[in-house]
């Protein structure tokens, strides 16, 4: 068995949401290479080479690659996907974006979103928004499998860095262009890989107010997220959104401040590893979940969290 | 502009999901059937364009039992021109439904086709991308705003980063994100105008597609359940949990 797994990047760095995708390929066995598509991406390429348990790197290199565009990628993955018995990519946007479409170039079922491995053709997915958890089997020769990055450690750097082979003759397909972006960004941790997040909800009020949870986060070194209700609301923009459609996340600790806890919601923050919240209505559903549970007004109890973190000494792990 | 929008009834968004005895599936009998919520956000979409005189028909288009036809009749009620339903009974797999939306859009030639990013049962977010693929055309994934401009589309997306603006070539697929608008109701004037309107009725053979699912569903479970938790009384006794009992800070 041979496994292609896509590398997600910004032409510069190597995401680690790879790395989650690699331990994934390595739990349904086999040699492992790693396709690198963009432009001006030898040095993720290089990155990828030092990761452990593969066996190459495939660096596509190409100006009609540059912005991952599903049109001129999924060619290209379709190409050489024959060669190997499963395709796997990160499920973030980019991933979610460019595999289905690839997948279907090939005549083959995708099986989106899985959190375990349990056979190299039977994998558990959650469906219904995580409130049930699927086992499937492929029975495509091809198996296109997206990878929820949470449920699986990034792979490590090894001691050898793998080959890095050349493919080319990506094409433009002529069919869109990429305009231009704008990312948030910032210097606070990404949202899906942070040890901490606090989110906001409705119960935030406005987008200002938000500063108060950026204030702790700074203590702890916590990532900012928000509730659906908080992001249509216009508070904050839409990447800071946890939920069955935005981002899912696992963190050591979830801090639900003001968020009532739609299913919507706990399906994207429920396999965090401990989950507190503070929340004025004590019937709020986001109480069953939560391991320690407030009822307090946020406005009184966020000021007071961060002035007992600070007592406390509270420092970034 | 000719614009088709499939559409998928699914299990309510509010109703809480029960898991079979058997580990089968979800438990559908007798529970709250709705369009998919992101299916809505398209359809609006549509009929807006049309509004704006961008759109000159809107066509809905349901793959599924035969009460997807109340679906439809929600769609039609919303302001669609006429509808398509290709009658199948039992689960269908986002690849067989690209493929027959692909044969419908051989028949129809619409110039852009709207889908939901995503439906909230099976959660696969594929739909829409396979479609593109089959057809060889543009596609604007999880799009929060459309914009017409001389032959082509210009799309802004939301990506893990934040945003995103792509020009799309048509004709092209898009899927809908949350935040591309906020679907109508449909009013009672409307909705009995609407069970006059034509609905075509299809089905997979006629079509040419074999719907055979290639994946198979060995077992479906309830996911873990979190053990419960305890109420607090302080902002203090709260760090100091976190601190002390859970070693979280």
């Amino acid at each position: 068995m041979a496994i292609l797994v896509y590398a997600e990047h910004d032409n510069q760095e190597l995401a680690p949401a790879t790395g989650s995708a690699v331990t994934a390929a390595l739990e349904m066995g086999g040699d492992i290479t790693v396709l690198v598509a963009g432009s001006g991406c030898g040095a993720v390429a290089e990155a990828a080479s030092r990761t452990a348990g593969i066996a190459r790197v495939l660096l596509a290199d190409e100006a009609p690659l540059e912005a991952q565009l599903a049109e001129n990628v999924a060619p290209l993955i379709a190409s050489l996907a024959p060669d190997y018995s499963h395709v796997v990519a990160p499920a973030t946007t980019t991933g979610k974006n460019i595999m289905p479409r690839a997948a279907a170039l090939l005549d083959k079922q995708q099986v989106s979103d899985i959190t375990a491995v349990v056979a190299a053709d039977t994998f558990v997915r959650p469906i219904y928004a995580g409130n049930a958890m699927a086992t499937v089997q492929s029975t495509d020769d091809i198996v296109f499998v997206t990878v929820r990055t949470t449920t699986f450690d990034a792979a490590e750097e090894g001691d050898t860095a793998a080959p890095v082979e050349t493919v080319s003759g990506a094409a433009d397909a002529g069919l869109s262009s990429f305009e231009g972006a704008a990312l948030s960004g910032g210097e606070r941790p990404e949202l899906t890989t942070a040890r901490v997040v606090i989110s906001g909800g409705r119960g935030m009020k406005s987008g200002e107010n938000f500063a108060m949870l950026e204030e702790v986060a700074d203590i702890l070194g916590a990532a900012v997220g928000a509730s659906r209700a908080a992001v249509d609301a216009g508070y904050v923009p839409n990447d800071y959104q946890v939920g069955q459609t935005g981002k899912v996340v696992a963190p050591e600790l979830y801090l639900a401040i003001g968020i009532s806890g739609a299913i919507q919601h706990l399906a994207g923050m429920k396999d965090s590893k401990v989950i507190a919240c503070i929340n004025k209505d004590e019937e709020a559903p986001i109480f069953q979940v939560a391991d320690f549970g407030l009822v307090a007004d946020l406005f009184d109890a966020v000021p007071e969290l961060k002035t007992e973190l600070e007592q406390r000494g509270i420092q970034p792990r | 502009m000719k614009v088709l929008v499939p559409v998928k009834r699914v299990i309510d968004y509010n109703v809480k999901v029960r898991v079979k005895a058997d580990r089968s599936g979800v438990d559908l009998a007798n529970v709250k059937m709705s369009m998919n919520p992101f299916d809505e956000i398209a359809v609006e979409e549509a009929i807006r364009m049309k509004e704006a005189g961008t759109a000159t028909e809107v066509i809905a288009l349901s793959l599924g039992p035969t009460q997807s036809q109340e679906t439809l009749r929600t769609a039609l009620a919303m302001g669609a021109d006429r509808a398509i339903h290709v009658v199948h009974e039992g689960d269908l797999e986002p690849l067989a439904v690209a493929k027959m939306i692909a044969r419908i859009v051989a028949e129809e030639s619409p110039d852009v086709v709207i889908l939901g990013k995503q439906a909230i049962d099976d959660d696969a977010n594929q739909t829409g991308h396979m479609l593109a693929g089959l057809l060889g055309w543009a596609q604007g994934t999880f799009v929060s705003k459309v914009e017409a401009a001389n032959g082509s589309l210009k799309v802004v997306r939301e990506v893990d980063g934040g945003l995103e603006s792509v020009m799309l070539t048509l004709p092209a697929i898009i899927t809908v994100d949350l935040r591309l608008n906020d679907p109508r109701y449909a009013s009672l004037p409307n909705i009995m105008k609407a069970r006059k309107k034509e609905i075509a009725k299809r089905t997979p053979d006629e079509l040419g597609v074999d719907v055979t699912p290639r994946l198979k569903v060995v077992s479906v479970e309830e996911p873990p359940r979190r053990k419960s938790g305890i109420k607090v009384d302080s902002v203090g006794e709260l760090v100091d949990k976190l601190q002390n009992d859970a070693g979280a800070i």
